[in-house]
């Protein structure tokens, strides 16, 4: 199916989790923020949360800034 | 006259530091080590996510654990934005919800843009944020965004990154005179006598990045700028003398061996 990550096109398996997604990413940093269709899912949820075709993904950090 | 507090934490140092602009990251926490500050401001971004994956993220420098991380809402330009960054910043860093809430105008000044400002204030501590917030020197805004709960009021010295130093004294001065939430100049300090002049005046705290990032010597830019704000605070606890017009000699008239 088709989502945008991080605004990106990308093609990913039906029934991905955001923690699958994550590992399949390699994604190994400690401090980020998951959000989807412009609404945070916490961390918790990442697990369950199943994502959608069409699904517009952000994974968000901190960097250097004033 | 006490310590700095802030969101019920008190901070020995009255510096606040940015974490951009710097060369890399090991000259950040440098900087940031040197200046002795303990809370610094991050942008929230998307993640880089094809890079190396052994490449290291700031917070790797400049530890959570360590410091104040503020989280700031640079590169919004309306409240929408601002309130959806906070969030997203809240969830980063495990639900903490002390925030720099900076919404601009699109303008090569880079000056705030008031009116979002303030409804994105309005909304952010509805939802239980602490908001230290960035806006002018105007002093009815300023008590404006105190009213509202910000948490912390700290108006612009002169243009970001600009240098300049503070435009407008009077209205620091003012804004201090009549708050009662800490007020922390940010924006414009150029060099190490802006901060001292900041802090004579009252403020609280400063807050700078480009003044140490760019300049020549960072690393000595931040130990200049951490006696800056010491010194600052020193002498208006000191009392200073007052200005006068004409010249009071400090040596003694009686004794004299010269005329009479």
């Amino acid at each position: 199916m088709n989502i945008l990550l991080n605004n990106k096109k990308e093609k990913i398996s039906e029934g991905m989790t955001i923690e699958k997604l994550l590992n399949y990413k390699e994604i190994k940093n400690k401090y980020f923020a998951v959000e989807i269709n412009e609404q945070v899912i916490p961390k918790s949820d990442h697990g369950s949360y199943i994502i959608k075709n069409g699904d517009k993904i952000e994974i968000i950090t901190a960097i250097g800034g004033g | 006259m006490g310590k700095l507090i802030i969101n019920n934490k008190t901070y020995n140092s009255r510096l606040i530091l940015g974490t951009g602009k710097y060369k890399d990251f090991y000259e950040t926490q440098s900087a940031i080590e040197s200046s002795g500050c303990e809370m610094v401001t991050v942008a929230i971004r998307r993640m880089n996510i094809g890079q190396d994956k052994a490449s290291k993220n700031l917070l790797d420098f400049i530890s959570p654990d360590k410091y104040t991380i503020l989280p700031n809402t640079a590169g919004c330009y309306t409240a929408k934005d601002a309130v959806r960054t906070c969030e997203i910043a809240a969830e980063l860093l495990d639900g903490k919800k002390l925030v720099k809430l900076e919404v601009l105008s699109k303008s090569e000044t880079l000056y705030p843009n008031i009116i979002e400002t303030i409804k994105a204030a309005e909304s952010l501590v509805k939802k239980d944020f602490k908001v230290m917030v960035y806006t002018t020197d105007d002093p009815i805004i300023a008590k404006e965004l105190e009213n509202i709960g910000c948490e912390c009021v700290m108006p612009l010295g002169s243009a970001i990154g600009s240098g300049i130093g503070i435009i407008n004294k009077y209205n620091i001065r003012e804004i201090i005179e009549n708050a009662n939430v800490p007020i922390i100049v940010d924006a414009g300090v150029g060099t190490a006598s802006d901060a001292c002049i900041a802090m004579e005046l009252g403020c609280d705290g400063v807050l700078m990045n480009t003044a140490i990032a760019k300049a020549n010597n960072p690393i000595l830019m931040a130990v200049a700028m951490k006696n800056a704000v010491i010194s600052g605070r020193d002498a208006l606890k000191a009392g200073r003398i007052t200005k006068k017009e004409m010249g009071s000699p400090s040596s003694p008239a009686d004794g004299l061996i010269t005329g009479d």
